[in-house]
């Protein structure tokens, strides 16, 4: 049995933790959510320093090629922060697909880049409130061209390019699109987590290129959807982690008649709650990432495993941290909030908890079949 | 990551399989014993040949070996259909606190046999005044020259009936402070004024007894640790009380869950259509497998030599109110019929409603539901106890209701 990261993916974890811990805490991430802002670019450029962005994008391509365990490493770590970064957008999903489904001159064009951090991506698939439905979508493109309107977009104002899921003729598409051209307007979004801002993007006859130069079968789209979860999965854990340690902390030091209010059975049992939610989170993550990075054909059914895990644990342990904090959980000042924002916004990209409690009975029931 | 055993346990766990196809019973006379008949016929054959209590040392009957090799042996052998209940307190709890705690002389009387399944131990803690709050108990031993006279009441012992010996936690001294007063004596359960009675469960089964003390007689010489020294000596064998790692709870499991909601129908389709019950399937398998690749991490501690982190203490704090949950919801798919109990008539046997009449007592058993979370609050998350009123007052000063 070895199930569990190596020493050297340990180093790792620890290497990032100090830097993040150095570079970016809280108040950090609090100069973003302060600001207009949509992330903080200096943080983007020493974490690209650091090589972060390059972890699984091939050798080739100027990535260090190294496995998915290394890159759930980070995501947990991004959690951990709330780093106001577009390290999911870009890293989990576009690089993804533009990896998987891009010929060689777009690989060639855009693989160094993201690498290197000087450009970061992002994926735009919403288009209206609901469940995303892929044969509905009403993004066409048609010859070298896209028209549509997607929103909200993640990260939309800070990226140099864009994977656009749309239709053509032949079908589903997934459209490389630069977004610094005529023909792409990007408004800003309010959202409830300005720490990552978001946009809506209105296409009017851009230039885009399907990747691969041909349509997309939806289950290649869904097989890179699985192992974005898998990441998230991972920054989510990471979130919840921060959100126990936070009230843990508090419940320690906060007194209330006369003794520690971590002392009383109605926290202890709510923080209980909260360490068996994240361990299970956890070790479903190590299932997920273990199927990720091994190829194996129990993705589907570890992703969506993964992924409700963290869901579940991450907002319980962000909810029940502020209601641990009692009125100054509520407050601005303290830093609560910034777990509970981005719990649910993670919560929400990619696919909410009843997507996927559906995609993982689904697999279930495939892999009982299977088997 | 994989989950392959290293060479060293692949050629382990080929040794156990190779022994076990070669000597595991499955014949007819032997299924003919009595349950308690079988597991000590069983364990005697693995005692003599080495495979019984295998992480014990040599001259106490067992054979050393690493913690990962109890594993591998006990998922080999859970491979047959062979009972193994009978023991798992004497030889889990109570053999590692006599380990630690018994003179020389009779670690070597009593280790052996215990580990041979010719003699069966019982653990006699639990009192009507002292579950949760263990060392609230009452039962008092007094001293009378070189013995101790015992009086009192155990509650919740399980096997009390078919064992040879129990230890036993009594107030040798009421006081000075609860945990104070407290000592740890081994008693042979067929001595005079030892009673006996079943204690009728709501399932209708008896698998625990109360047990009456009337001017029970022991030896100084039966005594573990020093006078006043019990609650120590009790620590040790409830810190025995393993998390067995990767054990799951019965055959209350998201497959038996996926079959009955292909069986039952809602509006005319599979109830595994309906999005209701696929969240509910989904959440139980978050659970199940959450608690599965909890016990592959520990496993893996195991396999390299560490210890496992806290993470197995989240076991039955998920697994019984799991079990509770998705056997109640199994019969609401189910209607009416879901109340048939009856195996011949019942969907899955009649294995929903023995689970579901069962849960109650498995949130309760072993640590309730409440008493793991706080474990999980002060031993993991590093939370202070409640006050305690009860805390450095003489125990016969203190409050009783």
């Amino acid at each position: 049995m070895n199930f569990e990261f190596s020493e050297e993916q340990q180093m790792l974890r620890e290497q990032a933790r100090g830097f993040l811990t150095e570079h970016c805490s809280t108040s950090v991430v609090r100069a973003v959510l302060d600001s207009n802002e949509d992330w903080d670019a200096g943080l983007w450029k020493k974490v690209a320093d650091m090589g972060w962005t390059a972890t699984v994008i091939p050798e080739a391509y100027g990535g260090l090629g190294l496995s998915y365990y290394e890159l759930a490493i980070l995501a947990e770590e991004m959690g951990r922060s709330a780093a106001p970064l577009p390290f999911s957008s870009s890293l989990y999903l576009a690089s993804e697909a533009i990896r998987h489904f891009g010929n060689e001159s777009q690989k060639s064009e855009w693989l160094p880049k993201l690498a290197s951090g000087e450009c970061v991506a992002t994926v735009a698939m919403a288009e209206r409130a609901g469940r995303l439905v892929l044969d509905q979508l009403q993004t066409r493109r048609t010859d070298s061209q896209i028209t549509g309107h997607k929103v909200p977009v993640a990260d939309a104002s800070v990226a140099d390019v864009a994977v656009v899921l749309a239709r053509s003729d032949q079908g589903l598409e997934a459209c490389l699109v630069p977004l610094k051209q005529e023909g792409v307007v990007i408004s800003p979004v309010l959202t409830f987590d300005t720490s990552r801002g978001h946009s809506a993007i209105t296409f009017d006859r851009a230039d885009a290129q399907a990747l691969g130069d041909a349509p997309l079968d939806p289950a290649d789209w869904e097989r890179v959807i699985d192992g974005a979860a898998v990441l998230f999965a991972w920054e989510q854990l990471g979130v919840a982690e921060s959100a126990l340690i936070q009230a843990r902390d508090y419940a320690l030091q906060r007194f209330a008649f006369g003794r520690a209010i971590g002392s009383y059975q109605a926290i202890k049992h709510k923080l209980a709650n909260m360490y068996v939610k994240n361990t299970l989170a956890r070790s479903n993550a190590y299932y997920g990432v273990w199927a990720l990075a091994e190829g194996s054909d129990e993705l589907p059914l570890a992703a969506a495993t993964a992924r409700v895990a963290a869901i579940q644990a991450s907002t319980y342990a962000a909810e029940e941290n502020i209601q641990t904090h009692g009125g100054m959980g509520f407050t601005w000042e303290f830093d609560c909030h910034f777990y509970y924002r981005r719990a649910k916004l993670l919560s929400l990209a990619i696919g909410s908890e009843a997507v996927w409690q559906d995609r993982l009975v689904s697999a279930l029931t495939e892999q009982t079949v299977a088997a | 990551m994989d989950f392959n055993d290293t060479s060293e346990e692949a050629r382990f766990r080929e040794e156990a399989a190779a022994w076990l196809a070669e000597n595991a019973p499955t014949d007819e006379a032997f299924r003919a014993l009595s349950p308690l008949e079988q597991a000590k016929q069983w364990q005697k054959c693995k005692y003599d040949a080495g495979w019984a209590c295998i992480g014990w040392a040599p001259e106490f009957g067992g054979r050393g070996a690493s913690p990962i090799e109890e594993v591998i042996w006990r998922q080999e052998e859970s491979r047959y259909d062979l009972p193994a209940s009978f023991f798992l307190i004497g030889q889990g709890m109570i053999g590692p606190t006599l380990m630690a705690w018994a003179s020389d002389e009779d670690k070597a009387r009593y280790l052996p046999p215990l580990a041979s399944g010719e003699e069966v131990w019982c653990q006699l803690f639990s009192e009507p005044a002292g579950g949760s709050d263990l060392a609230a108990l009452r039962t008092r031993a007094e001293r009378d020259g070189e013995d101790w006279v015992i009086n009192g009441q155990k509650i919740w012992t399980s096997g009390a009936h078919y064992s040879d010996y129990g230890v036993v936690v009594v107030r040798t001294d009421p006081t000075v402070a609860k945990h104070k007063g407290l000592s740890y004596f081994y008693v042979d359960m067929k001595a005079p004024g030892v009673e006996i009675k079943p204690i009728k469960q709501l399932t209708g089964d008896s698998d625990f007894n109360e047990v009456y003390f009337t001017d029970v007689r022991v030896s100084d010489s039966q005594r573990l640790g020093e006078v006043g020294q019990g609650w120590q000596v009790s620590l040790t064998t409830l810190m025995n009380e393993r998390a067995a790692i990767g054990s799951s709870f019965g055959q209350m499991d998201v497959s038996l869950a996926l079959s009955v909601a292909q069986e039952v129908e809602i509006d005319g389709h599979p109830a595994l259509e309906d999005a209701a019950v696929r969240t509910k399937i989904a959440n139980w398998y978050v659970q199940e497998s959450g608690l599965k690749y909890t016990g592959y991490r520990s496993l893996t501690a195991l396999s390299r030599g560490a210890l496992p982190g806290p993470e197995n203490s989240i076991g039955k704090l998920v697994g019984a109110p799991k079990m509770q949950a998705m056997s109640s919801y199994l019969m609401d798919l189910l209607g009416a019929s879901g109340a048939i109990a009856d195996e011949a008539l019942a969907t899955k046997a009649g294995i929903i409603q023995r689970a579901y009449m069962g849960a109650p007592g498995l949130r309760i058993a072993g640590g309730t539901d409440e008493i793991m979370a706080n474990i999980i609050a002060e031993r993991v998350l590093g939370l202070p106890q409640e006050p305690r009123l009860d805390k450095g007052i003489p125990f016969n000063e203190v409050p009783t209701g």
